[in-house]
């Protein structure tokens, strides 16, 4: 609870950065859309068509959109683009905060009465005086509404701004769902939500004094607007002098726990760490590539047909020694060694079912149902074991891996794409299929570099120690300590219990 | 842009108009005004002189508005040229022809934002002039500490006598008036119509009130104008109106409010 909460300042800081850009940058382009917009139907109708449509598009898929169109916008100007962290979270919130600022200006300006605009002609005012002096002052509470409607929506979306790498009230949402640490859940949500009721309130203030033309309401909401900016923008101390190593980790536990196991040895050997935390198993692997993160854990088979778009399944051995050579030569980046368990594909069941087997799956498999993580189903492996062996469900249907277990356990699904190195596993009397024809890769737990770090030799000393250091049944157990439904840990206690374990 | 752009017609009004010694403060010279497929103003022809209080009368759609808008370019004509004080309009900034110019709106148009005082003041202060607020709300008959009010604080007849104040106080000599007191109770009508005689007189006006009160032009100006149809039926003084020789929609127009009063005259007799 405590460090649940411990986490939250820094958050809170970046959450407000991140919000306050993208309001000023959606200020900057709608407000003089909307000007333009209010005497021209036809261009009005295009903007606010556009901003509508926009405002369509799931926040999560806006924001991850911008993911491969940074990259090619990047590549087409000779690299140089982040495509992961603040700019990509920062364009799609401004986005969505588009609408309801152009919507009510445009409303605010065409609402003035006629026989007020015929005045300012009449007095001889220019264009430009009558949109200074009257039009805007006039529009200015309908537009400040607006505005504070796309604040509290911003500030809401913004915990989205995790999946792409950008800390935000959202990393302790996100990682709280997939430990089911309702305790982090609510941390985040509730302070997401305080956020955005305070800077409502101070919004209403400057609405208020706008309308009543008074500027101490004005003054009482913008003056702890720019101090709560100010305090944001402070630099937190020690960041300035140590060197910085940004962590990566993907959205599951042992994700989690792994970057930890990883941040907290870098810290002790002296380096300042950020963590990266839920990125998508595609996007992981790019991100390191592009120096958005300097280390991360993959999985050798993942790499195998993921990244290398390979569909053979070579030894172990093979494959780990494939991928090291094609990751220094093409993407130039390095694979320091594997940390000594696999967290590879299977099929699991519940015990009792009479199946021990993929072959044995095929032929009873159109009466079953299948429940899938939230990639397996588009992933090349799902596709091997499928076309090996046959496969044929009934249903199929992707989870979040918390929720598969439970859709296996309550008999919504009959089959669920496991994970070897998930304790609940051993822990729920799970049967994992055997997979005679040798369908699925191996997937060995591997340590990556970014191509900056690559030959890093205080960093790769610093890491040396969890080469092959950690066994299969301690890294379940490391993640059945987050993972299961009672007495839960942290990703850090379970963390600092693994690197005890391990003697590391 | 200079007479020498359109040399033969400004040559043929200006030996004219020598002849006639004075420019008139204001001409207009067959122009036309079209609202989409409607002729709002269909060739209408008429000079004022400086000095003059002219009434422009007719029924609602009679074109008199769209006349009086094209005085100070609020609107251009579609043909033919207006002139003020022989010049062509459609030469000169529109912009600094409107601050030289006094308009008075039926819907008085004050801006709500501002109190009593910039509205008064704002048509100099975009030139960077300032204004005696205190002696142009006592010219319209309002107390001085009005100037600290909002519009909404104040009457109707108070709006526009403030209304009457921005126009005058650019310090220009033309005062166009779109039926200025269409929104008004009659006591409050009467009151300000003698007031804006009074300024007529005082600072030297040349007037053009728009109205469709055939009364009110009679009593209050020196030359009525009658439209219809976009164009102009009746010139003449009020006495020549009463005296029926203006033509038939004026007689029409004037027999309201004759019958009118002989009527109250016989419920009182």
């Amino acid at each position: 609870m405590i460090s649940a909460l411990a986490q939250l300042p820094p958050l809170i800081a970046s959450h407000l950065l991140l919000s306050a850009a993208a309001m000023a940058l959606a200020l900057i382009v709608g407000l003089p859309l909307a000007i333009l917009a209010a005497r021209r139907p036809r261009l009005r109708a295009v903007a606010l068509g556009l901003a509508g449509l926009i405002q369509t598009i799931p926040g999560l898929a806006l924001l991850a959109l911008f993911y491969p169109l940074l990259l090619w916008l990047s590549k087409l100007v000779g690299g140089g683009i982040p495509a992961l962290g603040f700019l990509p979270a920062l364009l799609a919130l401004s986005l969505y905060a588009l609408l309801p600022i152009l919507r009510n200006t445009i409303a605010g300006l065409n609402g003035i009465d006629a026989g007020v605009l015929q005045a300012a002609d009449g007095v001889g005012m220019t264009a430009g005086q009558r949109l200074r002096l009257v039009e805007l002052p006039l529009a200015a509470p309908v537009a400040m509404a607006g505005i504070r409607t796309a604040a509290v929506w911003t500030i809401g979306a913004a915990t989205l701004a995790t999946t792409v790498g950008y800390p935000s009230l959202g990393n302790p949402i996100f990682s709280g769902l997939q430990t089911e640490s309702w305790v982090l859940v609510l941390s985040g949500c509730v302070g997401a939500a305080g956020l955005a009721l305070a800077v409502d309130g101070l919004l209403a203030l400057i609405e208020r004094g706008i309308a009543k033309r008074r500027k101490g309401p004005i003054g009482a909401g913008l003056i702890p607007l720019a101090v709560a900016l100010g305090l944001a923008l402070m630099p937190t101390g020690t960041a300035s002098t140590r060197p910085t190593i940004t962590v990566g980790a993907k959205n599951f536990s042992e994700q989690f726990i792994l970057a930890r196991l990883i941040g907290t040895r870098l810290e002790k050997a002296g380096y300042q760490v950020r963590y990266r935390e839920g990125l998508g198993s595609a996007v992981a692997f790019r991100a390191l590539a592009g120096g958005d993160v300097d280390v991360y854990v993959d999985y050798s088979g993942t790499l195998w047909t993921g990244a290398m778009g390979r569909s053979d399944t070579p030894s172990r051995a093979a494959m780990l020694d494939g991928i090291a050579r094609w990751m220094a030569a093409g993407p130039k980046t390095a694979l320091l060694g594997p940390l000594g368990f696999e967290n590879a594909y299977a099929l699991a069941m519940r015990a009792g079912s009479g199946i021990g087997s993929l072959d044995q799956l095929a032929a009873r498999a159109p009466r079953l149902a299948l429940g899938a993580d939230l990639e397996f189903l588009d992933r090349p492996e799902w596709k091997a074991v499928r076309d090996t062996y046959g496969l044929r469900f009934r249903d199929s249907r992707a989870y979040s891996p918390t929720f598969m277990y439970r859709a296996l356990a309550s008999g919504q699904a009959d089959v669920i794409s496991a994970f070897s190195s998930d304790g609940r596993i051993a822990a729920e009397h799970l049967v994992v299929l055997g997979d005679p024809k040798g369908a699925l890769p191996h997937y060995d737990a591997v340590l990556l570099l970014s191509p900056a770090h690559a030959g890093d030799a205080k960093l790769r000393a610093a890491l040396q120690p969890l080469i092959d250091a950690i066994p299969v049944e301690t890294m379940r157990q490391a993640n059945y300590l987050v993972d299961r439904d009672t007495d839960k840990a942290t990703p850090e206690t379970a963390a600092a219990w693994l690197a005890r374990t391990i003697g590391r | 842009m200079m007479p020498t752009v359109f040399p033969s017609a400004m040559w043929r009004w200006r030996r004219r108009s020598i002849r006639l010694s004075a420019e008139p403060a204001l001409a207009f010279e067959a122009v036309v005004r079209r609202h989409g497929t409607v002729t709002a103003v269909d060739g209408v022809s008429v000079a004022i002189a400086a000095g003059r209080f002219v009434a422009l009368v007719g029924t609602s759609g009679s074109g008199k508005s769209s006349l009086l808008r094209m005085a100070n370019r609020l609107d251009a004509p579609d043909d033919g040229r207006v002139l003020r004080d022989g010049r062509d309009v459609a030469g000169l900034d529109p912009i600094k022809l409107r601050r030289e110019t006094g308009y008075v709106f039926q819907n008085i148009g004050l801006f709500p934002h501002m109190s009593v005082a910039e509205n008064i003041a704002i048509g100099p202060r975009l030139c960077g002039e300032s204004v005696d607020v205190a002696a142009r709300l006592r010219q319209v008959g309002l107390p001085e500490d009005h100037a600290r009010r909002m519009p909404a604080e104040l009457s109707g007849g108070q709006q526009q006598r403030v209304g009457i104040a921005r126009a005058l106080a650019g310090g220009g000599k033309l005062l166009l008036m779109d039926e200025p007191f269409g929104a008004l109770d009659p006591v409050t009508r009467d009151q300000l119509g003698r007031t804006v005689r009074a300024l007529h007189a005082s600072e030297g006006l040349t007037t053009i009130l728009v109205t469709h009160d055939m009364a009110e032009a009679l009593l209050l100006a020196d030359r009525v104008l009658v439209m219809a149809k976009g164009r102009i039926v009746g010139d003449a003084t009020p006495a020549e109106m009463l005296a029926g020789k203006a033509g038939a929609e004026a007689a029409a127009l004037v027999a309201v409010p004759r019958d009118q009063a002989e009527r109250l005259k016989a419920l009182g007799g």
